[in-house]
């Protein structure tokens, strides 16, 4: 007998997810509540300071030059502690993006209801290094006429409202 | 180093929920591969286990909880995990114990059961990234796959419609498969016309969330030659892991697949892996990154995989059959154990004992590789007859 024939696989029994939630078959629940309080560290946190006075701000690496956001104590490529702190811009290119139809739980937006799918993006900042970019979300543009190179700005939080978060930025949107 | 050799192997069917407990689906396939060799868990010297986060099964110490199923009862015992790259990490895991000449026999398993965490596997992902940059915006793992399959797209001009008949062909494949959960006959069409999840990726771009457990049995030389008459070799390993800063990489090409490619091809003695390799196992979560990891791995040349693809190379029947498993798209996706069930797949093809899905040519040197965590790791094992 080859051996290919005695590996086949006999079992794992397939549940259905109804046999599941109808206690068909028993299972045990469990939320759990943990809770977290992180620290920033001295390159995030300034980041985050500089967020809530509506400014982006940036580090430096002495040695390879590069201008790096999110802003870093230790450049990663030369593995030496970073040098100056750079004012960078709140504007940017698209350098690729996504149109979501699910959140974060994989569950589905109710796009035929209404809900505009979201447009996460990967934004290069202006004045940072090429090919610097952050995570953020677009909006105040049709989802379908997003492009790669298409130039746009941070909608801010009004300054009362800012926590010191990413979240400051409410949002990047197309500009001329 | 000693010479490594794979002497047996065990796989459980993959199903979305199944009944069993991950010990006793990790039971089950080490079962198997002992089995398939002949051998007893007292012919065994130590045990190495891959399964991803612990989040899964919100059981912390997942390795240690397994440890039962997978015969690691007081013997040399460890667990590893890299992302999504720890199936193929797996082999590597358990060769560093054997060829190093502290052991002689080795388990090589891995486990996955992604249901238990609910509604969906992919909120407990929301953890992996950076907790105060981004986590606050809620991304999703499917966002990040997304993000990446669109820049591979622009910078190529590649099409959709093209990269769909990866889904087509690892689908079809898949009906070979007798653990395969979602073999199928379907069209491009099909695929196009699946809901969009996060365009450009629709539902079947995508592997499906899967339970399973795989394992593999490594011996050194001397007894490798005693338990079978058709050992198969690992020739080559690497892996090799990327920045965690994501966004500041530019992803239309994954390097560090490249970095673990090279480091296994140097090793194994091959110039030129687009010729020497004659089958492989590239990592297919999603469509785009069987193509992504051809062009990793050297298989093609940069912007070379999707008229590979169109051209029929990458099929059973073509000149480098790739996923003729059916892959993580077909067969299914239990994260550590599809990095295994890859590696399967070769060992079973390069022995010749494929039935329905061996491939002509009488292939003796092939690869399996695997990838995760935020984009960044590559992990490649090459395998001779
Ligand atoms: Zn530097």
């Amino acid at each position: 007998m080859e051996i290919t024939e005695k590996m086949v696989a006999k079992t794992a029994t397939k549940l259905s997810a109804d046999e599941i939630q109808k206690g068909k078959v028993l299972s045990v629940k469990w939320t759990p509540k943990l809770k977290y309080a992180w620290d920033n560290g001295p390159a995030i946190g300034r980041y985050l300071a500089e967020l809530k006075n509506g400014k982006i701000i940036a580090k430096k690496c002495d040695k390879c030059h590069r201008i790096m956001i999110p802003p870093r104590m230790f450049c990663e490529l030369c593995w030496v502690p970073t040098g100056e702190w750079i004012y960078v811009q709140d504007t940017g290119i698209v350098n690729t993006w996504v149109v979501s139809y699910v959140d974060w739980k994989a569950t589905r937006l109710d796009i035929e209801g209404g809900v505009r799918p979201l447009t996460p993006a990967v934004i290069e900042i202006d004045g940072a290094s090429k090919g610097m970019g952050i995570l953020h979300h677009l909006n105040d543009v049709d989802p379908w006429k997003i492009y790669r190179g298409m130039k746009v700005k941070a909608v801010w939080k009004p300054p009362e409202e800012r926590t010191g978060a990413i979240t400051d930025i409410k949002y990047f949107k197309p500009i001329k | 180093m000693r010479k490594v050799a794979i002497v047996g192997a065990g796989l459980t069917k993959f199903y979305r929920n199944v009944q069993e407990t991950p010990k006793e689906l990790a039971f089950e396939a080490t079962k198997m591969a002992l089995d398939s060799c002949e051998m007893k868990l007292s012919d065994i010297d130590c045990v190495v286990h891959g399964t991803a986060p612990d989040a899964f099964d919100g059981v912390h110490m997942k390795g240690e909880y397994l440890s039962d199923g997978s015969g690691g009862y007081r013997k040399p015992y460890m667990r590893h995990f890299v992302g999504g790259g720890t199936g193929c990490f797996s082999p590597i895991h358990g060769w560093f114990h054997v060829a190093s000449g502290m052991f002689d026999t080795c388990i090589v398993v891995a486990e996955e059961k992604m249901s238990s965490a609910y509604p969906h596997p992919a909120g407990a992902f929301l953890t992996i990234f950076d907790h105060t940059t981004e986590q606050p915006l809620y991304p999703t793992l499917i966002w990040i796959f997304a993000i990446e399959m669109n820049r591979f797209m622009t910078t190529y001009g590649y099409k959709k419609e093209d990269i769909a008949r990866v889904a087509v062909k690892n689908k079809k494949n898949a009906m070979d498969h007798p653990s395969a959960q979602l073999g199928a006959e379907i069209t491009v069409k099909d695929v196009l016309d699946s809901e969009i999840m996060a365009w450009p990726v629709n539902r079947l771009d995508i592997s499906p969330t899967s339970d399973g457990a795989a394992c593999i049995i490594l011996a050194a030389e001397h007894v490798a030659r005693r338990v079978t008459e058709k050992p198969i070799w690992i020739d080559g390993v690497g892996w090799a892991l990327d920045s965690a800063y994501w966004t500041t990489r530019d992803l239309y090409y994954p390097d560090y697949v490249e970095v673990a490619a090279r480091q296994a091809y140097k090793m194994a003695g091959i110039k030129e892996p687009s010729k020497e390799i004659h089958i492989a196992e590239p990592y297919d979560p999603f469509t785009y990154k069987e193509l992504h990891h051809i062009e990793g791995l050297g298989l093609c040349k940069k912007g070379g995989s999707v008229q590979m693809l169109l051209d029929g190379v990458t099929q059973r029947t073509g000149n480098l059959p790739c996923c003729p498993s059916g892959g993580a798209l077909g067969v299914g996706n239990p994260i550590a154990a599809t990095g295994i069930m890859k590696v399967i797949e070769i060992f079973s093809q390069l022995r010749g004992e494929a039935g329905k899905r061996q491939v002509p040519g009488k292939p003796t040197c092939g690869l399996a590789q695997a990838w995760g965590d935020l984009m960044q790791v590559g992990t490649v094992v090459v395998m001779r007859s």
